[in-house]
């Protein structure tokens, strides 16, 4: 599959009648499968249903896009498949440079294992090298504000502990195109402070940020451009406050 | 450290076991992790990893060995037991833990993405490991019994050693990827592996199934295991025994110029479509696990 037609030379993720479409598959076992080849196919083993349907989007190198939308909207599909971890059942997605994200923090953490060996192992899954690590290991270990806790298993730590690591280790990666999903949720007050200060820095230096969240005015302040999904369709594309405002009438439309 | 403005790639489209090799040091801290905690919180820790197969090894050749009297029969029993077991144990392990990596390691497939290929592969690693202490007591043993190898048979425990982790890493990623979609393939690894020990001269003597098998006995020297097992008897095993007791009990005809190049070749077809399987069902892995 080729690059799509029409597309400038700084774009960082262009996604072109993306259409992804999920199962849900009924049956778990061999048995039943072969019962049901045997039995003439009677009946529908799953049901499909469309998360994205003919999604098109360009995202330009620099850009800091709020992706907004309510619950099952298609929101956490796009960027899965942004990342990859999705294949699309229909369209392309192309995108340029280290893709990263900070989707569901910590997810790639070992609670045997010391924070030590868990900011490396963390490392390593976000696509960091060893001498990347290395270098910004005293860095992550002092935004995480984890201190003297740092050769401790990480069973050990609060749960405000283990985000502030993941998320600081989640930062450092130092991607071209960064993918957030719900980080917000992230330790107490100062700390959100902290990482808000944080991600306008990474906006600042020019990365591009692709952000998910509920928190309406703080992606409003993090975001200049915004995108609002519908049902796996895009029915709105443009200046972030006008976004924000649009969904807001929705919703409120919805719940009366 | 901003990289060089690349090119457009589709996200999330690996080109397979290769793709394992760039992502190195990710393979040796996934099995550094499984090692690590493998053994947490154990007083003895790896020690175990001698103390286990050390038991299996008395049990067999207390039970078979002396009561049974198989030492009659085969001398040096307690080698020629050992040595095959020690491979069909790095065979089992890598296998079983490889079929199950995939759905093990769910939570992570299912939010970023990596080469899938990394889990099946580092768990063949960590068995590697784990057979590390074993081959060093097997080695003592054979020391104790005036054991003294060519440079041949050294670089043969090699070969076999390839050849078995050729073949798991094969079997590991077909069965891997089959067990996401079916649990029922972890049942039928399991059933492979309890054959795999009958099915090759762990217990028994080759010319036994030569005997019975007659004219079809080259399909049993076809499984690569049964080879690989062999290979470890010729070189542990046979150094150890008297001139006298070698001229009774021959190794397999053609071992090392037919049975073992073919035996890498049915590992090598193995591994391809094992690997050819994976890359296709490897696409829906995070929306099925």
């Amino acid at each position: 599959m080729s690059v799509p037609a029409g597309v400038s030379d700084s774009v960082a993720i262009t996604c072109r009648n993306l259409r992804k479409k999920f199962v849900l598959r009924h049956t778990r076992s061999m048995k039943e499968a072969i019962v049901w080849l045997l039995t003439g196919r009677k009946g529908d083993l799953s049901k499909k249903f469309d998360a994205l349907k003919d999604v098109s989007l360009d995202v330009e190198q620099g850009e800091t896009v709020a992706l907004l939308g309510l619950n099952g909207s298609g929101k956490s599909t796009l960027l899965k498949l942004i990342s990859g971890v999705l294949q699309p059942d229909e369209g392309t997605v192309h995108t340029r440079g280290r893709v990263a994200g900070l989707i569901e923090v910590g997810a790639g953490f070992h609670h045997d294992l010391s924070g030590r060996d868990n900011v490396y192992l963390n490392g390593a899954i976000l696509g960091m090298t060893q001498s990347q690590i290395d270098a910004m290991f005293d860095s992550i270990v002092e935004f995480s504000e984890i201190g003297e806790f740092i050769d401790t298993e990480v069973k050990f730590y609060s749960s405000g502990m283990y985000l502030k690591l993941a998320f600081s280790i989640a930062v450092h990666t130092d991607p071209e195109v960064f993918l957030i999903d719900e980080i917000l949720a992230v330790g107490d007050e100062p700390f959100q402070r902290k990482c808000i200060t944080k991600i306008n820095e990474l906006a600042a230096a020019g990365k591009t940020l692709f952000v998910v969240s509920h928190d309406l005015d703080l992606v409003a302040s993090v975001c200049k451009r915004g995108v609002l999904l519908e049902h796996g369709q895009i029915i709105m594309d443009g200046e972030v406050h006008a976004v924000v405002k649009e969904l807001r009438r929705r919703s409120e439309a919805s719940a009366a | 450290m901003t990289q060089p403005v690349t090119d457009l790639v589709q996200p999330g489209r690996g080109r397979g076991i290769i793709d394992v090799y760039k992502h190195k040091f990710l393979l040796q801290l996934l099995v550094r992790k499984e090692i690590k905690i493998r053994y947490r919180g154990s007083v003895l820790g790896l020690l175990w990893s001698y103390v286990k197969p050390l038991m299996q090894f008395l049990i067999y050749f207390v039970a078979l060995g002396v009561f049974l009297d198989m030492q009659r029969g085969t001398p040096n029993y307690a080698i020629y037991l050992f040595s095959g077991i020690v491979l069909v144990n790095f065979f089992t392990e890598s296998l079983g833990n490889a079929t199950r990596s995939i759905v093990d390691n769910r939570d992570l497939i299912r939010k970023i993405y990596l080469p899938r290929e990394l889990f099946p592969v580092s768990t063949v690693w960590v068995s590697a490991a784990h057979l590390l202490p074993q081959v060093v007591v097997l080695v003592g043993a054979c020391l104790l019994t005036g054991w003294s190898p060519s440079i041949w048979q050294l670089l043969a425990v090699v070969a076999a050693f390839v050849l078995t982790a050729i073949l798991s890493i094969g079997l590991g990623l077909l069965f891997g990827a089959a067990n996401v979609y079916f649990r029922d393939s972890e049942n039928i690894v399991d059933m492979i592996l309890m054959i795999v020990t009958w099915a090759s001269p762990v217990l028994y003597v080759w010319p036994m199934v030569q005997r019975v098998m007659g004219q079809w006995f080259f399909l049993y020297q076809l499984n690569p295991v049964t080879v690989a097992v062999e290979v470890f008897h010729w070189a542990f095993w046979s150094p150890t025994l008297s001139p006298e007791q070698s001229v009774s009990i021959s190794m397999p005809p053609d071992l090392l110029t037919v049975w073992l190049p073919s035996a890498f070749g049915v590992a090598a077809l193995v591994l391809v479509i094992g690997q050819l399987v994976f890359m296709k069902l490897s696409v829906h892995f995070a929306q099925e696990l």
